[in-house]
């Protein structure tokens, strides 16, 4: 049972990746691009990544999907459909892409992981919460306090530039 | 011996004289700068006086022979242990004679040309560049070491360029200063391949070591021979080649007669008394190898002179100019003094034509100096230059006409004058050594006085022409320079330069040989008279014997067509056989090559440029591409 | 872990999503659709570090924290983007990446 469902989450993740990238128009994109959010949510809840998973659709396919869908509202461009890209760019890139696919997957397959175990791990809220904020070892008490100055950051850094000239 | 240490100062004083006047001149008054250069040339004057007399006087005697006294020789370029170039200052008795002569016709120079140049715009910058030419002239004739000769001579053709263009508004003034400047450049290649020659077969530069009759110098490089002549004589006959340029010896006399373009002091100075004499200076320097290890330079050396005297004064019969007639004259005198070298020996009374030759150049600047500076008088009352267009000054102008009548009595060789003496001398070494040179310098002495009593009866007798303005006597700053040159014409032919100035430094006695002075004094008086005869008075006789001369007389008046000659190979053949070919290869080739690597730069760096295209796409694209390519590389080729 | 699915295949699943994502980010020419595929890009290494942290190492949480941040800091970086992508529309009233081509020789 598990399989078929992670080969059709995977077969939907594959599609919904390459419709995005090929879409002619761009609320299409965008909702494929969703889908495959939600796939990939999906996968982390079959891995017992519940947290994870949870903020993935949250943030992920929550909130920075509307943005998108914000931004391509502000710029316009809804109802215009999309120019295919040229011959020649998409040859290089699909030659260029093919020649790392290849590379990517010959080192994964030539590489003899070690076998699995089969230890269980503990996923609790309660666990991921402490080690979040411990600065003990495996703590990660600065990544936590850097990214939120980077939240910080990025705020003040997105209202600024976006900002319209009040000069004007 | 005593110490000649203040000789220094001559040239030190005059060259900062120059400096001082040639930057600071232009900010004071003129009459300052004229001041100043007069009065370090003044200073001197003094010294070279004092000098000379106790130079002459016994200092310098060692067993009754002058010596070769050298207070500084400094060290100034090393290039390899033998090829060593010093500055100094070297006494001896031409050189000491020399300073005396440099420093009293620059001192009337510059007292004369207080008055002559007053009122011109370039007056700070004249008396800046004449300072300059004494001290070159100076630095010259005290050189210790032939390659400093050779610096000096440069700096003396610099001075020579830059006095002579000195009106540079007129072009025919610019042209004629390039010309001397070119000519004489031209002849010193000859000498530099002569001193390379020279300094290569004897090693050394020094004149003490070069000129010492005992000494080794003498018989280098007679061994090598070329073209049947030997190695040392063909390095003095190339550095005779750069004298007979600074001489106006021909075929290189063409740049005096322009040369007068310059003002008339200078023409004095430069072009009569000092700077044309160094090129017989030098021979006379050089004198022991050209008499003892090359005796055929020495025959050239006579030969030559002789015939530029003669061509000289043929040419100067003809010429209306007052300036170009005394040009010619100098040519000829200085040819003279060639004449008189290269019938010299060496050694005791032999060497009496070196004697008779630095003689008549003491002399002669006197004169010659003196008759210049008559003739910058009388263009200066008559504002031309044209013999034609005067007459009868001897009434305006009192003073010039004594001293020029002095002066053309002096250069005719007529007793008790200083030419007189001179001239008797150089006749009878001519006599002792070579029969021919002595008809040919007889010839020149009765041209000689024709050709000057020509120029001085048309001036000041004849018929007055109407003048525009009366013609009106000099100031009394430009007639007291005639007056003390005249009276110098009158007694230095007295001076007995027999017992001080000799090849050898021993004196010896000389007397006058009344067998060949009363034929050489009857000579000249012929010419005087039939100049007389001519122009005297008013009359057609001179247009007649023009027409009865006809393309003869046209011939010698066109100077031989030695300058169109000139002119032709330079336009002809020079330019258009060599330097339009050079230039075309110049231009076409070697410009395109530049323009060509220029082009292909210019190409690759378009084609290149689009590499930074400001497409993002385009970078990450390279950036991906380059990625796997690396890692590609690391993973199969990397050496494990 | 899921029974019967190897590391390889989730390792695989992540390039290949990497790899798509890379081919859009080279090859559209809007500029919101090449932050999507950079999103893609993005996800797809979430993908790897989960798998790794499951299979490899099943008692530690690295993984999983590494992909939170990402998550966080994918975030962000949305935000800039589409604030930058606002003001350059404003500019020049397109968001064709062609036209943004001012970094140049």
């Amino acid at each position: 049972m598990e399989l078929i469902i992670f080969y059709i989450l995977v077969a939907g993740i594959l599609i919904s990746s390459v419709l995005t990238v090929t879409s002619r128009r761009i609320l299409r994109a965008a909702v494929y691009l969703l889908f495959m959010l939600l796939g990939s949510a999906g996968l982390f809840f079959m891995l017992n990544f519940y947290f994870l998973a949870a903020v993935q659709l949250t943030v992920y396919a929550g909130g920075i999907i509307v943005l998108i869908i914000f931004s391509v509202m502000l710029t316009s461009q809804v109802n215009e459909k999309l120019e295919a890209a040229g011959l020649k760019k998409s040859l290089f890139s699909l030659i260029a892409v093919a020649a790392g696919t290849v590379v990517c997957i010959s080192a994964i397959l030539n590489y003899n992981f070690p076998a699995v175990s089969s230890a269980e791990n503990d996923t609790s809220m309660r666990t991921i919460g402490l080690q979040l904020l411990s600065y003990k070892e495996n703590g990660y008490a600065l990544p936590f306090e850097v990214i939120s100055i980077l939240l910080l950051a990025s705020m003040v850094g997105a209202i600024i530039i976006a900002k319209r000239d009040v000069s004007k | 011996m005593e110490n000649f240490g203040y000789t220094v100062i001559v040239p030190f004083l005059l060259f900062i004289s120059f400096l001082l006047i040639g930057l600071a001149g232009g900010k004071f008054k003129p009459a300052l700068s004229g001041i100043a250069g007069t009065f370090s040339v003044l200073v001197c004057t003094v010294i070279s006086y004092i000098t000379a007399f106790s130079y002459f006087s016994g200092a310098g005697l060692v067993n009754d022979v002058y010596q070769k006294i050298i207070p500084y020789n400094t060290e100034w370029m090393r290039f390899t242990d033998k090829l060593v170039i010093n500055m100094g200052i070297l006494l001896d008795p031409i050189s000491v004679m020399m300073l005396v002569v440099i420093s009293t016709v620059s001192l009337m120079v510059h007292i004369y040309s207080l008055g002559y140049m007053k009122g011109d715009s370039g007056y700070s910058r004249y008396f800046s560049f004449l300072s300059l030419f004494t001290f070159s002239m100076i630095g010259l004739v005290i050189s210790t070491n032939i390659f400093q000769t050779y610096v000096f001579w440069e700096l003396v053709g610099v001075s020579s360029y830059l006095l002579i263009g000195h009106y540079y508004q007129k072009p025919s003034a610019v042209s004629a200063s390039k010309k001397a400047f070119v000519v004489t450049r031209f002849a010193d290649l000859g000498f530099l391949l002569g001193i390379l020659i020279l300094s290569n077969i004897t090693g050394t530069f020094d004149y003490s070591i070069l000129t010492d009759p005992n000494g080794s110098a003498l018989t280098q490089g007679s061994a090598i021979s070329f073209m049947g002549l030997s190695v040392m004589t063909w390095a003095l006959i190339l550095v005779f080649m750069g004298c007979a340029g600074k001489s106006a010896m021909f075929p290189l006399h063409i740049w005096l007669p322009d040369a007068m373009e310059g003002p008339t002091p200078v023409s004095a100075l430069i072009h009569a008394a000092t700077m044309v004499v160094a090129g017989v200076f030098l021979v006379a320097r050089l004198f022991p190898l050209y008499a003892l290890s090359a005796p055929a330079a020495l025959h050239l050396v006579g030969y030559v002179g002789a015939f530029t005297s003669l061509f000289a004064a043929i040419i100067a019969c003809t010429q209306t100019d007052i300036k170009r007639i005394l040009a010619f004259s100098t040519i000829s005198q200085i040819g003279l003094m060639m004449l008189a070298l290269g019938v010299s020996d060496f050694g005791g009374e032999k060497g009496l034509g070196y004697m008779a030759s630095m003689f008549h150049l003491f002399n002669h600047a006197m004169f010659k100096a003196l008759l210049f500076l008559c003739a910058g008088s009388v263009i200066h009352a008559v504002h031309s230059n044209e013999m034609n267009g005067m007459g009868g000054l001897r009434k305006f102008m009192p003073v010039t006409h004594i001293t020029f009548l002095v002066a053309c009595l002096a250069i005719a060789g007529i007793p008790p004058f200083s030419g007189f003496f001179s001239k008797d001398e150089i006749l009878v070494a001519a006599y002792e050594k070579d029969f021919l040179l002595f008809i040919v310098s007889m010839i020149i002495a009765g041209l000689t006085a024709f050709y000057m009593f020509r120029l001085y009866f048309s001036v000041f007798w004849n018929k007055a022409s109407d003048y525009k303005t009366a013609p009106h006597e000099s100031p009394s700053s430009m007639a007291v320079p005639l007056m003390f040159l005249a009276f110098a014409s009158l007694i230095t032919g007295f001076i007995p330069f027999s017992n001080f100035v000799t090849a050898d430094g021993k004196g010896f006695e000389t007397h006058i040989h009344w067998g060949i002075a009363l034929p050489a004094v009857g000579i000249a008086l012929a010419g005087i008279f039939t100049a007389m005869v001519i122009y005297k008075k008013e009359s057609d006789l001179p247009q007649r014997i023009k027409a009865s001369l006809g393309s003869l007389y046209s011939l010698v008046y066109k100077k031989f067509y030695i300058d169109e000659i000139y002119i032709f190979i330079t336009k002809k053949i020079i330019f258009n056989g060599i330097s339009t070919p050079v230039a075309w290869f110049d231009r076409k080739v070697v410009d395109n090559t530049m323009n060509g690597i220029a082009a292909v730069t210019n190409f690759v760096s378009v084609k290149i440029k689009s590499f930074q295209s400001g497409q993002l796409q385009q970078y990450a694209y390279v950036m991906v591409s380059g990625m796997i390519i690396i890692i590609l590389f690391v993973l199969y080729l990397w050496n494990k | 872990m899921i029974e019967g699915i190897q590391l390889e295949f989730f390792l695989i699943l992540g390039t290949l999503v990497f790899f798509i994502g890379i081919y859009g980010f080279l090859t559209r020419k809007n500029l919101i659709t090449m932050l999507m595929s950079a999103e893609l890009i993005l996800n797809a290494v979430n993908i790897n570090f989960v798998a790794f942290n499951k299979y490899l190492y099943p008692e530690n949480l690295e993984g999983q924290f590494f992909a939170l941040f990402i998550i966080a800091i994918a975030a962000t970086e949305v935000a800039v983007a589409v604030s930058i992508i606002i003001s350059l529309y404003r500019r020049i009233k397109s968001i064709d990446v062609e036209k943004v081509n001012e970094m140049k020789y």
